[in-house]
């Protein structure tokens, strides 16, 4: 190595003693040669960083309880038989309330009310209407609504939730923790009313213990318009009350002005569940995360819920995983050779102990790439999701009893196990002085124990990504050069400003791809009641229309237009190239999974399309096999083929004609929950996606 | 306005002290102890010790005390305190059940941790310097950190909103501050008897610090003696209040618990302090019991009122009071000794059910708004049953029946009110400011040097359900070495002050008051006030494990910064491309020069082959920059791998 430095250092000294050379600096005779090489190093980078994704299930690491005030299960459980009779008791007024009564009432309201204020806690009503959130471009970031639409309010339709509120015996009261029992009270099942059972045998020791240092809230979600609207509009009120006088309140018989009552700043809350039977010889609970944008609650909540479940009460512990994927064969045989390299590496030196069995792989990706996708959706999975918009680590536990729901004996010894789980939760979280931040925002699961942080799964991304300028810098010097030979005057020739004309091309697509992203708006403002297919078919039609007219009025925009008005492909390419490369890294900040799977879809897309018509007369197969590679890239990457594919992957069919409209009503869930994604598909995506198809027809 | 002018000091003290003067005696210095018992509608127990302890003003500083102690003295006469009043107070007072128009909850419910005003006898300009001086030697005197209430963005000068009307006053608490046995500790060293004999000996730490609220305060007061040369007497009243759930066996929720002192406290009371001037032991039934046992004379009738139906007491009180809604039976605890020791037990026999007088209004305060920005802070005052017999006493000029309730708040600097987006609604309507809004004090925050203040005036009609005031605030930025340790946790905006200007409250006796000086304190008129619930914000939060990512990554970004630049100044880049242009005609003699130079290193290393494909020579740079890196993976790799092995 030294005589290697003295050697450059001589020469150095010589070329500048000869002939005043400078040698370009290390970092830039790296960028000359990576641009130099784009075409290899594109590949291997992209190579690598699909590498990088499908060894991720390799690098997951155990999770761990990073804050040390939780200390789960270090409390003996305090539950008593009283406590689970009292629940019992609860579950059974309840059935035979609605096996002796029908309608609308709210009288099963009251009895859960009834029954919370006679544990000693302060009871309120609070009604709310069922009409969720709409979409309106102008509100798509901003927080959740503080002033809730209520001024023309029928009372045909409205929820009431039920709220009981148990005050810390020696606490100040500026923290509370919150659970969450979703329950239709009109036509919920057998199962659902066992959640309340276990809520109710908790909160019956909880009203009696000395150690809460957190007020407890538990909230009997109205579920008859789906779990998430009550608790997000009990989450508003809570938060942002209007004090305004409202048309709701005076609905039905229940006054409940002025009773709403507060406990302080929420330190978690928990959902919980009982759906269904358990497939699986124990109770099963799955936890459910996943909150809008990608957004995950602490890691040590999860960690807390699932030491306990396993270690304490015995359940089986899951999340939720692509079942498909257990069964393909390509997963497998990578699987396999992980295993294989892994061995090998084992043999070679004992400590890299890096290889995990193929059965145990498959798991792992499955679950990330549910993990992935539920991220990248950017929906929430469950009613959680409405804590997260107020910066409150929520999740949900949904628990599959392994008996029917009419099995006595079997109650009660799962009302104990149930109750038992949650109080050490609640125990852990009442422990703790601050509010969550010791372990980590970003991550992904790849098991309920296992995860992988962000350091480790933007590689992936980053390696993906990162051919991205390389080739973009290639494509420009040679577009350069192109247009050095072929253009005739060369005084009106700037030689920087090449790349503008194929700016305003990309400039005029991505506003395009704006207005098409806004279009749904007005859509939804047409008077009338329309299907949801026909309201794709309108917005498919004005979009395209709107193709047109771009294409006509902007020279130059268009694949067909003549040779003369049109701009180089490469330098078009290049640019193409950077605008991707700007929105996929953009998009990573603000929702990594998106980033990551628009990533592996628009990468390859950018980087192998080529003019085809060149290919097609040139005849040659590399040069055909390009032509057609670029052409299945293009069909994969039209977002609504996306969704077809999406959707088949998941297990659900196809359904052929009703596409459209389904595929709208997907849209209408993504911007109803503000997912970021919509606007990264209409704004990145869908631009890129026609650039793409720009230079693919190319007239050179 | 002259309802708030009203001091703290009755006036009875005054009168007692001239006498006391007027006799020359020279052992005016008194103390009493007492001891209030009240059972709760939640089935709880109340129990309240007052000890009061008065020296008579003296015309000598070095004089010594009696019974009075030293130290608060010495405080009294070296930061001239007028007026003083301090509590530690752990839980929250239940204004629903427990009452909140009554003199023993409008005094002795306090805000949680720590509460400290004063008002100093001391020129305007060294208030502040008498305020800092005196936090420092109460922190050193009751073992808090009391001493946190020096630096001036912690205690704000509140104008009349406090109750108390006087520019010397200044006001501080600590919301955070935790209430233990090494507070009360110090507390006790300053009575007589400290908890070895009489009442005090009671106050056994385990039960007192069971209970859902324990409040233990200390007030103080000069009394100006009129006379020239003489100084001003002291009066210290020291008490603690205490909330108690009694033990019970029995299931049936609906019936009272009953109780005893031994029960309670798990002592008992045997004699009572000899220093003591009186001792007496009251027991206050409230409610229905009150109602029907009126107008009740003979001798039997007055037995019945202590050993009834409803209940049995265990000793039979030396008298008993009748109050407009009460009863008060006293017990003089003189007689007991060691052999009969004082119990006394309540044991209820027919489930019972009354509830307390509450104030006008029950005010909850709450934070509004998400994210780490902005958010606004709301104030909410509903009805309680009790308004409506309440109302009616306070017609305005015109003729209207109004409430007016002082709002008292103080805001931390890093909470930056926007005073101009107050909202006030009543009964769910918005109102003007003019129509609500009597009077309104601002002082507004300075960033990391005082604290904001709002002190407000509303008149408010007097069926008004419910009323609600709203004020914006952003969040601010603090400097990280302002964080306190926890920062996580978020931080405290202290207890707003809720009082009734037009209301007051005391105990109406229908007898002629006794000497005792807690009856004579509830027979005054006191204000009736509320605390509210202290609010956690959570602020921005640096992470505090990270210094050295932040290190590493500022520094890199400095580097990067500065060399550019500096690249940028110095470098000619047409200069450099004409140099090269004049190089490309010598270029091949160079090339051969380099080639000759890498043959020689590669000669250097393991045999490798020295013929290399003419493809990869012709890019000489990526040969050169390929072998190198394989020659550093290699050595990275065989240095692992040796490494590792062994």
């Amino acid at each position: 190595m030294a005589t290697e430095k003295r050697d450059k250092e001589e020469e150095e000294v010589k070329t500048d003693d000869g002939s005043l050379k400078i040698k370009p600096r290390p970092i830039v005779q790296l960028g000359i040669f990576l641009v130099a090489h784009s075409p290899v190093f594109s590949v291997v980078f992209s190579a690598a960083g699909v590498l990088a994704l499908l060894i991720l299930p390799l690098l997951a690491k155990n999770t761990y309880i990073s804050e040390n005030a939780l200390m789960p299960g270090s409390a003996r459980s305090m539950l008593s038989n009283r406590d689970v009779s009292d629940g019992s008791k609860l579950v059974k007024d309840i059935k035979n309330y609605r096996l002796n009564h029908e309608g609308q009432g709210v009288e099963v309201q009251k009895l859960i009310g009834k029954y919370m204020s006679e544990m000693g806690a302060e009871v309120y009503y609070q009604k709310f209407h069922p009409e969720g959130n709409q979409f309106h471009p102008l509100h798509f970031f901003s927080g959740p609504d503080s002033y809730t639409l209520l001024d023309n309010v029928s009372c045909a339709s409205y929820g009431v939730n039920v709220a009981g509120i148990i005050r810390a015996p020696r606490g100040d009261g500026k923290e509370s923790i919150v659970l969450v029992t979703p329950y239709d009270f009109i036509n919920g099942g057998d199962y659902e009313a066992l959640s309340l059972g276990i809520t109710g045998t908790l909160f019956s020791l909880l009203a009696r213990v000395t150690w809460l240092s957190k007020d407890i809230i538990w909230l009997v979600a109205d579920s008859r318009y789906g779990d998430y609207r009550p608790v997000a509009a009990w989450l508003t009120e809570y938060h942002s009350p209007s004090f305004k006088d409202s048309d709701l309140l005076k609905c039905g018989e229940l006054n409940t002005a002025d009773k709403f009552r507060r406990a302080g700043t929420m330190a978690a809350a928990l959902v919980l569940k009982v759906d269904g039977r358990s497939e699986r010889f124990e109770d099963t609970l799955s936890i459910y995360a996943e909150a809008s944008n990608g957004q995950m609650p602490n890691l040590d909540l999860i960690n807390v819920v699932n030491y306990l479940a396993v270690h304490r009460q015995g359940f089986y512990v899951k999340v939720e995983k692509v079942v498909s994927l257990l069964s393909s064969s390509w997963l497998k045989i990578i699987g396999e050779i992980f295993e294989a390299v892994g061995k090998l590496a084992h043999t070679l030196n004992p400590d890299w102990n890096f290889g995990i069995p193929t059965a145990d792989y498959l798991e792992g990706s499955a679950t990330l790439a549910s993990s992935l996708y539920s991220q990248a959706l950017g929906i929430p999975t469950g009613p959680h999701g409405a804590f997260r918009d107020y910066q409150v680590d929520a999740i949900t536990l949904k628990v599959s009893p392994r008996f029917p729901p009419d099995s006595k004996t079997r109650q009660h010894d799962f009302f104990l196990r149930g109750a038992k789980l949650l109080e050490g939760t609640i125990r852990s979280v009442n422990n703790l002085l601050e509010k969550f931040h010791q372990s980590f925002f970003l991550y992904l699961l790849t098991s309920p124990s296992k995860f992988i942080s962000v350091g480790v799964y933007m590689i992936a991304f980053a390696l993906l990504v990162a051919s991205l300028p390389m080739v973009a810098a290639s494509l420009y010097i040679d577009g350069c050069k192109a247009l050095n030979n072929s253009t005739l005057n060369p005084a009106g020739n700037f030689k920087s400003w090449k790349w503008l004309d194929a700016a305003k091309q990309v400039f005029a697509l991505h506003l395009f791809g704006l207005i098409v992203t806004l279009l749904p708006y007005f859509i939804c403002q047409v008077p009338g009641q329309h299907s949801p297919s026909n309201r794709s078919i309108m917005w498919g039609t004005t979009s395209s229309s709107l193709l047109l007219i771009t294409f006509a009025t902007i020279p130059g925009c268009s694949p067909f237009s003549s040779r003369r008005h049109g701009t180089n492909w490469a330098v078009l390419k290049s640019v193409t190239i950077s605008a991707a490369f700007i929105g996929l890294c953009l998009m990573s900040i603000i929702n990594f999974a998106t980033a990551e799977i628009g990533a592996l879809l628009l990468v390859p897309t950018c980087l192998i399309v080529q003019p085809i018509k060149p290919a097609l007369r040139s005849r040659r197969i590399k040069s055909l096999l390009g032509a057609f590679c670029s052409m299945v890239l293009l069909t994969i990457g039209f977002p609504v083929m996306l969704f077809a594919i999406s959707k088949g992957l998941f297990g659900e069919g196809l359904v052929g004609l009703s596409l459209g409209g389904e595929f709208w009503t997907w849209l209408e869930s993504l911007w109803a929950w503000k997912s970021a994604t919509y606007l990264y598909i209409g704004m990145v995506h869908l631009p890129c996606w026609l650039l793409c198809l720009c230079i693919l027809f190319h007239p050179s | 306005m002259a309802c708030l002018v009203r001091s703290w000091i009755p006036l009875l003290f005054l009168q007692s002290f001239l006498v006391a003067i007027a006799f020359g005696s020279n052992e005016g210095e008194e103390f009493s102890e007492e001891l209030l018992l009240k059972p709760l509608p939640d089935r709880k127990v109340l129990a309240h010790f007052h000890f009061e302890n008065r020296a008579p003003p003296s015309n000598s500083h070095g004089r010594n005390h009696h019974l009075f102690p030293k130290a608060i003295s010495q405080l009294v006469q070296k930061f001239r305190v007028k007026e003083m009043e301090l509590s530690f107070t752990q839980g929250r007072w239940n204004h629903e059940h427990w009452g909140g128009f009554d003199p023993l909850s409008s005094m002795n419910a306090k805000p949680v941790g720590v509460e400290l005003w004063a008002v100093f006898d001391v020129p305007q300009s060294q208030v502040d310097i008498s305020w800092k001086n005196l936090t420092h030697a109460l922190s050193g005197l009751f073992c808090a950190s009391i001493n946190f209430l020096e630096s001036s963005t912690s205690y704000a000068a509140p104008t009349w909103g406090f109750g108390t009307n006087s520019d010397k006053l200044r006001y501080g608490s600590l919301p955070r501050e935790a209430v233990c046995t090494e507070n009360l500790t110090p507390w006790l060293k300053l009575l007589p008897c400290r908890d070895k004999d009489g009442i005090s000996a009671l106050m056994n730490r385990p039960s007192v610090y069971r209970g859902f609220y324990h409040s233990q305060r200390l007030h103080l007061s000069t009394v100006e003696s009129g006379q020239e040369g003489l100084g001003s007497g002291i009066v210290l009243e020291q008490t603690l209040t205490v909330v108690i759930q009694p033990e019970t066996t029995s299931v049936e929720t609906n019936m009272q618990p009953s109780w005893s002192l031994s029960s309670l406290f798990g002592r008992k009371v045997v004699g009572s302090c000899v220093l003591a001037k009186s001792s007496n032991v009251y027991l206050q039934l409230e409610g229905r019991l009150g109602h029907e046992s009126k107008n009740v004379d003979t001798e039997i009738e007055a037995h019945k009122l202590w050993m009834n139906s409803d209940f049995d007491l265990s000793l039979k009180p030396d008298r008993v009071i009748r109050e407009s809604s009460s009863l008060l039976f006293i017990f003089d605890i003189d007689k007991s000794s060691d052999s009969e020791p004082f119990d006394l037990g309540l044991t209820w026999k027919l489930p019972s059910k009354w509830s307390c007088e509450q104030a006008p209004l029950h005010a909850s305060r709450f934070l509004m708004g998400s994210g780490n920005e902005r958010g606004a802070i709301a104030i909410l005052l509903k009805a309680t049953e009790s308004q409506e017999k309440l109302s009616g006493r306070n017609l305005t000029t015109d003729g209207r029946c109004t409430i007016k309730a002082n709002i008292f708040q103080i805001f931390p600097w890093y909470i930056k009110v926007y005073y101009h987006t107050l909202q006030i609604f009543v009964d769910q309507q918005q109102k003007t400011d003019s129509e609500v809004l009597k009077k309104i004090n601002v002082s507004p925050s300075t960033d990391k040097v005082s604290s904001g203040m709002l002190e407000m005036m509303l008149e408010l009609p007097c069926e008004v359900k419910s009323a609600a005031i709203s004020i914006e605030y952003d969040k601010g930025f603090l400097h990280i070495d302002e964080y306190p340790p926890d920062a996580n946790q978020g931080f405290d905006i202290p207890s707003a002050l809720i009082s009734f200007p037009s209301h007051h409250a005391s105990l109406d006796f229908q007898e002629e008051l006794s000497k005792s000086p807690l009856l004579s304190s509830f027979k005054e008129k006191s204000l009736v006030r509320s605390y509210t619930e202290v609010l956690l914000v959570p602020l921005t939060t640096p992470d505090f494990s990270m210094p050295y990512n932040v290190i590493t990554i500022t520094c890199t970004i400095f580097a990067l910064y500065f060399g550019s630049l500096l690249n940028v100044l110095r470098r000619r880049i047409g200069e450099e491309e004409r140099f090269l242009k004049s190089q490309g005609k010598k270029r091949g003699g160079l090339k051969q020069l380099l080639s000759r130079l890498t043959a020689k290193i590669r000669g250097r290393p393991i045999e490798a082959p020295s013929s290399e494909s003419p493809a990869a020579e012709s890019s000489f740079l990526s040969s050169k920059l390929i072998f190198k890196i394989i020659l550093v993976a290699g050595a990275a790799a065989a240095w692992q791998y040796f490494s590792t092995d062994k």
